[in-house]
């Protein structure tokens, strides 16, 4: 465990360009960070990282402890027990699998360890699919899980250097989940630049577990039980964890920034031809990309439409979304998601941003879409009927809350 | 209006069955005479283990209104009359989570009373019973505690005692006539369990206890964390090295401060250091780790810490080197090998004297034979319940040969 990986000492400071799918980006940065300890237990489409990292060991790029579980439970539990000993852990699954984790993935929050997962987002069963939908990972949404959602392979790779920096950070210490898309991220190969080792080494410090390390001289005792006299404190530790969180991440992407020379100015979203829109739709992940497309198409038609791709669901950039969609005439939510009899029957995001600018002074006309589930492209023509359905709602100065199906056979 | 509280503490799974026909015989007992009632069980989890105090409760009021307004707390802070089914409670209360020990009357209101099981005296049990800062009476129903097991329920009519003791204590909330009529209905009653609910009524022993009476010891308490004086990580410091005891002969193991386990017993070992063999099975085997080595290589049971399981006594290869005797004999929980070590003659007449009491000795809870029952069932229930059977100190007593 911790074993150094042997010295190969990039002769450049330069960043080497590859084409790499999502999940090879991620074992890249899993490189790069110098993990310990692996654990693997073979789900489409997270099942590519592990056989992305499997080569790297094998190709004697990475030195790390690869422990193949016989099943998702005790995959997440090997490393929440290494984490917990001082190891850097990486570990995901996807759909069904995660759930069958679901017992391990509630116990980590609140134990503290900061383990980082790749959730392949995949549709739950039944029926049995291999599509995405993001309403696996979105389940530990309220259990102190940071979850981000990633969009291209250069960000997979950059996103997961700056996962172990936010939840290895004392002031965090919490598990953290980035989501990718099923096959248009985790199978999709595009040109990404890896940096080298020593600029990492740079912006990624060691994991120090501190005080809450197990160890013979420091001698703890993990998970007593408690009753109610003490599990309220608990749960406020958590919400100050998550709470702290915010600052860490801002600070990290600043920093990723600046030994990089890449990355966004804004962790929380990405804003695409915002500045002048009327209408503002929102989503996560690959959707971005028909989205985007059909921005300049309309744009082109002089209809001004722009995109807010949330990269950051927990914790939930609650103000500077608000400041960034408040400002729209109509906002249109697009969720790969679904919660069957929430308020309105919309998804789990366009509720969660209901929620958010229920304080605000100004609140634009709200529509809720439910899209590309199991997989289901998201064609242009479903980004044109939104668009035009949050016209009429920027017209009419209001909306009606109920919930549009795009793409769906009717 | 008016409102009626008990509680009733009892030991877990051994007397979670009794408590439980306690509280609820309390509530059918006052809807004779038209009360609303509740009857409810607080728990942690310990309190389903084996003889760690934990509580029941029952509210019987006028109107559904007040039995309301008293059921919108966790458990009552308050109780009219606090009901203990095991005299050795009458040391106090350790709750599952140890924060300190509670007297067995603290939550009983001033002039309201507290009824307990004993073959005890007065005297003797108020020097268990800790001072209170208002009288109260200390009623009496003679019997021994009523033990048995988790899939068995030993028939010796204590639910039913305690419900006509309740009659005398409260009349105006359970009647006579209304906790008979209950006995009658209820799903357990019978004739004969009327019968001795009228008896208890009539036999039950009350007095006033002054403010001057009372063990006048300051209960061990201490004060809960605020969340971020907790460690993260629901994470805790272990259990410190132990220190060495007279350069380094004998050893102490060190102990967590707040965990303490002074009521949880309903007996403790006595130990006859000169027969030990030193063999150490008992410091071994002890789930509590309860046994502090001595610098003659001997063994001494340290009451902070024993729960009194009798794992001890069961695993001793030497007769009577260690026997198990209840909890009420003891008045405080000095060491033993220092009161052997400072007198040996002295300590002998003491052991003697506490492993020769029959009463003492007998298993306070379970059933040590096939039929055992049977045999204390045919014993008059009159006298206080059930008749002594003498003891079987430790299962495999017979087997052994040093």
């Amino acid at each position: 465990m911790a074993v150094v990986t042997p010295a190969a000492p990039a002769a450049t400071e330069e960043d080497k360009e590859l084409l790499i799918s999502g999940s090879e980006a991620v074992a890249e940065s899993l490189t790069l960070a110098d993990i310990d300890v692996v654990t693997a237990y073979p789900i489409r489409p997270y099942d590519t990282v592990m056989q992305a990292i499997a080569k790297k060991i094998s190709g004697g790029q990475l030195v790390a402890e690869y422990i193949v579980a016989e099943g998702e439970h005790s995959q997440f539990e090997i490393v929440k027990h290494a984490s917990t000993v001082g190891a850097r852990v990486f570990c995901g699954s996807s759909g069904v699998g995660w759930m069958y984790a679901m017992e391990c993935l509630v116990v980590t929050p609140p134990l503290r360890v900061p383990m980082v997962a790749l959730v392949g987002n995949r549709a739950l069963d039944d029926p049995g699919a291999f599509g995405v939908e993001h309403n696996d990972a979105l389940v530990v949404r309220d259990l102190g899980w940071l979850l981000c959602w990633i969009d291209t392979s250069q960000e997979a790779l950059d996103t997961t250097l700056i996962a172990y920096r936010v939840a290895e950070d004392r002031r965090v210490f919490l598990p953290l989940a980035i989501s990718a898309d099923g096959a248009f991220l985790t199978h999709s190969q595009a040109l990404t630049m890896v940096p080298p080792k020593s600029k990492v080494d740079r912006f990624l410090p060691r994991y120090d577990r501190g005080d809450l390390l197990l160890h013979p001289d420091n001698p703890i005792t993990v998970a007593p039980q408690a009753n109610e006299d003490w599990v309220i404190e608990i749960r406020r530790q958590n919400n100050e964890a998550m709470a702290r969180a915010v600052g860490v991440i801002e600070e990290a992407y600043a920093d990723f920034r600046r030994v990089f020379g890449r990355g966004p100015d804004n962790p929380w979203f990405e804003e695409y031809m915002t500045d002048d829109a009327d209408v503002i739709l929102v989503g996560m992940g690959t959707i971005s990309l028909p989205i985007k497309v059909a921005i300049r198409e309309l744009r082109a038609k002089g209809k001004k439409v722009g995109l807010v791709r949330l990269r950051w669901f927990r914790p939930f950039p609650t103000e500077k979304l608000v400041a960034a969609l408040s400002k729209a005439k109509a906002l249109g939510i697009i969720d790969r998601d679904y919660s069957f009899g929430s308020p309105f029957g919309s998804g789990v995001v366009a509720n969660e941003i209901r929620a958010a600018l229920y304080n605000a002074e100004r609140r634009p006309p709200l529509l809720s879409f439910i899209c590309g589930l199991g997989g289901r492209e998201v064609t242009l023509e479903d980004v044109y009927k939104a668009t035009d359905l949050c016209y009429a709602a920027a017209a009419a100065g209001k909306s009606d809350p109920k919930t549009h199906w795009l793409g769906v056979r009717e | 209006m008016a409102a009626l509280i008990c509680e009733v503490v009892y030991r877990g799974i051994f007397q979670k069955n009794l408590a439980a026909r306690i509280t609820r015989g309390i509530v059918l007992s006052a809807r004779k005479s038209g009360r609303w009632g509740i009857a409810f069980g607080r728990y942690g989890d310990s309190p389903q283990r084996n003889g760690i105090p934990a509580k029941d409760f029952a509210i019987v009021a006028d109107t559904k209104e007040e039995l309301e307004q008293n059921m919108a707390r966790y458990e009552p802070k308050h109780v009219d009359v606090t009901v203990a089914v095991d005299d050795t409670l009458s040391k106090g209360v350790e709750s599952w989570a140890w924060y300190g020990l509670q007297p067995i009357n603290r939550l009983t209101v001033p002039n309201g009373t507290l009824l307990m099981t004993s073959l005890q005296s007065f005297d003797s049990l108020l020097q268990d019973i800790h001072k209170k800062d208002a009288p109260y009476k200390l009623a009496l129903l003679r019997a021994k505690a009523s033990f048995s097991g988790l899939w068995v329920y030993k028939e010796d009519h204590t639910e039913v005692r305690i419900l006509g003791a309740l009659a005398k204590i409260a009349p105006s909330f359970l009647t006579l006539d209304g906790v008979c009529e209950a006995i009658k209905e209820i799903e357990w009653g019978s004739d004969v369990k009327v019968e001795s609910a009228k008896k208890a009524y009539q036999r039950l022993e009350s007095r006033e206890v002054a403010l001057t009476e009372g063990n006048a010891e300051i209960p061990y308490s201490f004060e809960m964390p605020k969340w971020w004086e907790m460690r993260e990580g629901v994470t805790i410091p272990a259990i410190p090295v132990g220190k060495p005891k007279e350069a380094g002969k004998g050893y102490v193991p060190e102990r967590n401060p707040y965990f303490k386990k002074f009521t949880t017993r309903t007996m403790r070992p006595v130990i006859d250091f000169d027969t030990c063999v030193k063999c150490t099975l008992c410091w071994i085997q002890c789930p509590d780790s309860c046994f502090d080595v001595m610098p003659d290589g001997t063994y001494d049971a340290n009451m902070e810490a024993c729960c009194g399981c009798g794992v001890c006594e069961a695993v001793c290869p030497v007769e009577k080197c260690i026997t198990m005797v209840n909890e009420s004999v003891f008045d405080d929980n000095a060491s033993q090998w220092e009161m052997w070590r400072n007198d040996k003659e002295r300590y002998k007449a003491w052991m003697n004297e506490k492993i020769g009491d029959k009463n003492a000795t007998v298993r306070s809870h379970g059933f040590r034979f096939r039929g055992q029952y049977e045999q204390e069932l045919e014993k008059n229930l009159d006298g206080g319940g059930v008749e002594i059977t003498a003891g079987i100190p430790g299962e495999n007593a017979q087997h052994k040969t040093a």
